[in-house]
């Protein structure tokens, strides 16, 4: 189906096959459309056996990372007597990106299965479910779902009657940014502040309550039952572009395009095809000038690198950023660049979880930097303090907010210096009073 | 039965001191003040209620945000008196429950008006004309700025970053209703469905 | 597995260290101070997040918190490579871009870590001046704790020390970004009995003593190695005085003892070494009253007094005298058959929860314990009721009520007086001698698990008073320009080997600053009590 648009002939509708399709939600419409197969059949495989098929698919992490999923999974210590978590981030916060509400509003039993699945796979009794507290519409409706998969014994006490206990607990967000960090939500449904914690020690050896935990992006694992049910071997053949970036893999496109939305396209499809034709190009009378291809923290893209560029992960960081969580935000000529950078350096800011001298001072003093610009009392220093200052915030703090706000900043001075200038020497109005 | 908090009803409060969005500085250390003697929240079905969270988690306080939502649905906003309660069932002291009040910014720690709007103007929206929707929710609703209630306390408007839901640029959310594509044009018949 | 070594070179510096060993502290064993402010080494599990300890690690991609990472084998660290200052310059302008530089009336200013590093790392310009700093006002946190938020750095040591070592946690990091601080609940106080160390362990100026508030500048101040005399423990202190007054005590780290730590009661509790109503000549009965003499005189009589008596004295001593005060008197009446007490005021306990066997402890007598082994008892009231038949009473600066002077001016006996103050109840006495208090002399404490530990001089001594054990020391000797009475308080505690075995051989430079473990034995021990806490 698709939605809010029908699905495009050259998109792989997979996972989105059956967004727009209210009865896909509850329990038994997924069934009919051949929900929970792949969960029965997991349950006459050994773990291991489904952790090797993840690994044979080459499915890649979709939260923004990429890490391998099966690897992932066979980090987790086999038979060590402690209680294994599985826990599911469903926090999804990074502009741009709205492909996990998607998922969740349209086919809730998917994720549910997938995340059944990988409990399995991992030795897990519980999954939580982290969904972000502004998600209200998806909580209602993933709870319903869980009540009814546990009714119905999908999952819960004994899935399906194999003896198997597996718990679906979904654990509200209240507002952070931040959290979509995995072990900063490990701390937050631990009842902490949301603080990314330092690595070592990895998840899998203390997560969650100190326990060996996994964390996947939604998507990720909606992604699950698809190749247990088709084979690693089919996942692993959807490969336009590199053989390391395989599957079918949610576009978030928003932003200056004629059709917004979630556009599931097999991985190496190149973004010129996304955004001219799927998507159906620029607002009449305009012209691309720029896409963050990967949701907010990533490099921004000139409109040539975009148009030249395949959507997968060797594709996009080929061409100078990065796949991320692939939330697309395409602008057109009317774009202040400037304006929209410091738009995003004040998200970084108001996210930080301060704990870094780098990412809590750092990220505003960005933010005023940039109103100095845009107040039209911009100086030349500006630019190298600017960058020295994202040199400063980058691959020095705990977790990557602090390099993801530097990301922008400095590929649009790179990229479009020219428009920072103009605000500079006073050839364009200041776009802001005071200051 | 949903035994997750958190999901359910609106948050009604009282009208009264105005919450700034973190940005536009709430005074530091600042916190509501309640009028009335507090009344315990987790007493009888409540405390059942929370009583069956724990079974969720192996420890008391990972059940520190479900149970903040839990006040703040029933109350409309989390006030000092309520940070104690909530410390005291979980065994936290209060003041380690208001680091993570604070940290957590859809927690209100000040009333707010009966019906509270959030509009998303990062980057994705703004570029579609958020700040648009944001000047009209004011002009229409008669908070003079954001943060502040309106005089008759009947809502309160906040600028929030990402709501995830970019593609129906802009997304708001009046209480727990989440609702895409507003415009300018859109808002008079939206604030209707409020009274 | 603990003693496996490890290799590693830390600029240029070859060093071994076990396992485990963060750079951080390896770096300190090869002599390198890695700039830190999160870090402290009495806290458990740095949290690594004001990302000032970056070091270059060979063949990491990215600059490693040094204080975290662990050393492997064959690593090399460069601590003061381009990179590495690089990255902390910047962490310091970060740092420096909202906090107030308001030096000039800052308590912290020369112990503080900001200024330090800053001074040896930092850039010399701001490249903030077109902003206005953040500004909040200064909190109140308790009973002796101000915050003053514009100077925090967040390094959430203070968060940390009440969370995980008072286990109290009272304090916490408010909101997120750089609107963060250091919050506390309106229903609560930072009263922990322990919570003062907050303030030694913020590292800049942030938390501050209200009792130290704008009293000195750190540059004037003569730092002195010390124990507390607050009781039995025997926290490892520094006194700081300024032109000759006490004031400030603050946690000298010894990790047998406090580690980094002292209680509150132990570091307000200094008033005292600073009193001004002090006997200060050694006064000599003459008639109905005290004639001001000189040593020479006073120390004649009080050998005359000493030799000349047969039968039984009384030594009431205080539980703050010295190891070697109380040897040395009570080997002076060696003669006679004494009944010597120590007085031990009781006080309520205090624990420090995350700290294994450290506590304010009920006994507020720093040298029980070495009063116990060299035969002092805890029973006051026996001693008490010897004085009404012994010959000889000597009070050594022991704190008594009225009713007990009374009891003592009442009984048949001579009372002498080695003390600090003037006690007008025994006026009676044949000698009032001026002793010095503790923070006047050198000497030592043994605490209550028979660890011996000096303490030093950190102030003169007012007028002409004297350590007891020089007294006591003199009239041993005899009189005359004998060259056999000690000069110096080491001098002193070699004399106590002969009677008490324990302490033989034995040395000050021994017992170093951080003290020395005794062995089993000694006189007191198997007569020794253990104090009645419900008496006194
Ligand atoms: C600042 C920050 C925010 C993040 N937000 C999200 C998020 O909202 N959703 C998500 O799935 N992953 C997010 N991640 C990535 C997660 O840390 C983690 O890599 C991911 O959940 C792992 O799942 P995956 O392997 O299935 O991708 C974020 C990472 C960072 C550093
Ligand atoms: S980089 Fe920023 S968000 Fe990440 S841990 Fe550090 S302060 Fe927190
Ligand atoms: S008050 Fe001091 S110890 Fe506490 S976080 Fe601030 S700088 Fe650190
Ligand atoms: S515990 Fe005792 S020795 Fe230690 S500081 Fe307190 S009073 Fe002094
Ligand atoms: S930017 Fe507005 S919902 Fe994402």
């Amino acid at each position: 189906m698709g939605y809010p648009h029908p699905s495009h002939p050259k998109e792989n509708p997979v996972l989105s096959k059956h967004f727009g399709d209210p009865e896909a939600r509850s329990f038994d419409g997924w069934v009919k459309r051949g929900g929970y197969e792949a969960l029965r059949k997991v349950l006459r495989m050994s773990p291991e056996a489904v952790v090797e098929e993840i690994k044979t698919s080459g499915l890649r992490g979709r939260g923004g990372a990429g890490f391998p999923t099966g690897l992932k999974w066979s980090l987790m210590p086999k038979a060590d007597g402690r209680p294994h978590y599985l826990v599911c981030n469903a926090d999804e916060s990074e502009p741009g990106t709205f492909k996990d509400r998607e998922i969740m509003r349209w086919t809730p039993h998917q994720l549910l299965e997938g995340c059944a699945i990988a409990a399995y796979a991992i030795g897990a009794e519980r999954c939580y479910i982290y969904i972000r507290g502004e998600f209200t519409e998806p909580l209602k409706i993933m709870q319903q779902a869980i009540d009814e998969a546990t009714a119905k014994g999908a999952v819960g006490a004994n899935v399906f009657g194999s003896g198997k206990r597996i718990e679906m607990i979904i654990h509200r967000g209240a507002g952070a940014y931040i959290c979509g960090e995995e072990t900063a939500m490990l701390n937050s449904i631990e009842g902490k502040r949301g603080n990314p914690r330092i690595k070592p020690p990895y998840p899998a050896q203390a997560g969650v309550f100190g326990m060996p935990t996994t964390i996947n992006n939604v998507e990720t694992l909606a992604a699950v039952p698809h190749i247990i049910m088709r084979g690693g071997e089919w996942y692993k053949g959807l490969a336009l572009g590199n053989p390391k970036s395989t599957g079918t893999k949610l576009i978030s496109v928003c932003g200056h395009i004629q059709r917004p939305g979630n556009y599931e396209v097999t991985m190496g499809t190149p973004m010129k095809e996304l955004i001219y034709e799927m998507c159906g190009g620029m607002r009449p009378g305009r012209t691309l000038k720029a896409v963050i291809p990967g949701g907010s923290s990533v490099p921004i893209m000139s409109a040539a690198e975009a148009e030249d560029c395949l959507l997968d992960y060797e594709g996009v960081v080929a061409k100078g950023s990065m796949l991320g969580s692939a939330g697309m935000i395409v602008m057109d000529d009317t774009t202040d660049m400037v304006y929209q950078i410091w738009r995003l350096a004040r998200f970084y800011a108001h996210e930080s979880c301060a704990q870094c001298t780098q990412c809590r001072e750092g990220t505003a003093w960005s933010v005023r930097i940039l109103e100095r610009i845009l107040t039209g009392k911009g100086k030349q220093e500006h630019f190298q303090l600017l960058l020295d200052l994202s040199d400063n915030m980058t691959g020095k703090t705990i977790c990557v907010l602090s390099d993801s706000c530097a990301a922008p900043i400095v590929s649009g001075i790179q990229k479009f210096r020219h428009e920072f200038e103009a605000y500079i020497q006073g050839a364009r109005e200041p776009a802001m009073a005071g200051v | 039965m949903s035994l997750t908090a958190g999901q359910g009803g609106s948050g009604a409060g009282s009208s009264g001191t105005p919450r700034g969005f973190a940005e536009h500085g709430s005074a530091h250390g600042g916190h509501g003040t309640e009028t009335a003697p507090y009344e315990r929240l987790f007493r009888g079905e409540r405390l059942a209620q929370l009583e069956q969270l724990f079974t969720l988690y192996p420890t008391k306080q990972a059940c520190l945000l479900p149970a903040l939502w839990m006040i703040q649905e029933a109350r409309g906003w989390i006030s000092e008196p309520a940070i104690g309660e909530v410390a005291e069932v979980l065994g936290l002291t209060p003041a380690y429950v208001k680091g993570v009040v604070t940290f957590y910014t859809m927690y209100h720690t000040h009333p707010v008006g009966r019906h509270f709007i959030q509009v998303c103007t990062t980057t994705p929206c703004n570029i579609c004309g958020a700040e648009d929707v944001v000047r009209a929710l004011l002009e229409q609703t008669g908070c003079r700025e954001l943060g502040a209630t309106s005089p008759d306390g009947r809502f309160t408007v906040i600028e929030v970053e990402c709501l995830g839901a970019c593609g129906f640029a802009t997304p708001i959310l009046v209480d727990d209703d989440f609702i895409e594509n507003v415009t300018p044009e859109k808002i008079a018949g939206i604030l209707q469905r409020y009274e | 597995m603990a003693d496996e070594l490890v290799n590693v070179t830390i600029d240029g510096a070859p060093v071994s260290v076990p396992k485990g060993t963060t750079i951080i502290e390896a770096a300190k064993q090869a002599g390198i101070l890695v700039p830190h402010y999160c870090y402290h080494p009495a806290l458990p599990v740095s949290p690594a997040l004001c990302r000032m300890c970056l070091v270059e690690v060979e063949k990491a991609p990215k600059l490693m918190p040094a204080c975290v990472t662990q050393v492997a084998e064959g690593q090399v660290v460069h601590v003061g490579s381009d990179k590495a200052l690089k990255a902390r310059e910047g962490v310091l302008e970060l740092l420096l871009i909202n906090h107030p530089l308001d030096c000039p009336i800052c308590d912290q200013a020369g112990e503080c870590e900001l200024q330090d590093y800053v001074f040896q790392e930092g850039r010399a310009g701001t490249r903030y001046s077109e902003y206005a700093k953040r500004y909040s006002p200064v909190e109140d946190f308790g009973p002796d704790v101000l915050y003053v938020p514009n100077r925090c750095i967040l390094c959430t040591r203070c968060v940390r020390f009440m969370e995980d070592v008072a286990e109290e946690p009272v304090l916490n990091v408010s909101e997120r970004g750089d609107r963060a601080y250091i919050g506390i609940s309106p229903e609560q106080r930072l009263d922990h009995p322990w919570s003062g160390n907050v303030v030694d362990l913020c590292p800049v100026g942030s938390l501050i003593s209200k009792d130290f508030l704008h009293k000195a500048r750190a540059w004037d101040l003569d730092k002195t190695a010390s124990v507390c005399p607050g009781c039995s423990q025997g926290c490892n202190i520094t006194i700081d005085t300024r032109d000759d007054v006490v004031v400030r005590i603050r946690p000298r780290p010894n990790l047998e003892v406090n580690r980094h730590f002292i209680c509150d009661y132990g570091r307000m509790n200094y008033r005292w070494l600073n009193r001004g109503d002090r006997v200060e000549a050694p006064l000599v009965k003459d008639g109905g009253r005290h004639l001001a003499s000189d040593w020479d005189t006073a120390l004649d009589r009080l050998g005359q007094l000493v030799r000349g008596l047969s039968g039984s004295a009384v030594i009431l001593a205080s539980g703050r005298a010295s190891t070697e005060s109380l040897g040395l008197v009570k080997l002076m009446l060696g003669r006679l058959s004494v009944t010597a007490a120590v007085q031990v005021p009781v006080g309520d306990e205090a624990p420090l929860v995350g700290v294994p066997n450290l506590a304010l402890r009920p006994e507020r007598a720093p040298n029980l314990t070495g009063a116990e082994l060299l035969g002092y008892r805890t029973d006051w009231a026996e001693a008490l009721r010897q004085v009404t038949s012994a010959g000889l009473v000597i009070v050594l600066d022991a704190d008594l009520s009225e009713a007990d002077q009374g009891l003592i001016a009442a009984g048949p006996g001579v009372v002498v007086v080695l003390g600090t103050v003037w006690a007008d109840g025994l006026r009676s006495a044949e000698l009032v001698l001026p002793v010095t208090n503790m923070a006047e002399e050198n000497g030592t404490y043994v605490n209550r698990d028979r660890r011996i530990q000096r303490f030093n001089q950190a102030k003169s001594q007012p007028g002409m008073a004297r350590p007891a054990w020089w007294i006591a020391g003199e009239v041993l000797a005899g009189p005359g320009p004998s060259a056999s009475a000690p000069s110096t308080a080491a001098e002193a505690f070699e004399l106590l080997g002969d009677k008490w075995p324990l302490f033989a051989g034995l040395t000050y430079s021994e017992m170093g600053y951080t003290g020395r473990a005794l062995e089993a034995g000694g006189e007191g021990v198997g007569e020794s009590q253990r104090v009645d806490l419900g008496v006194m």
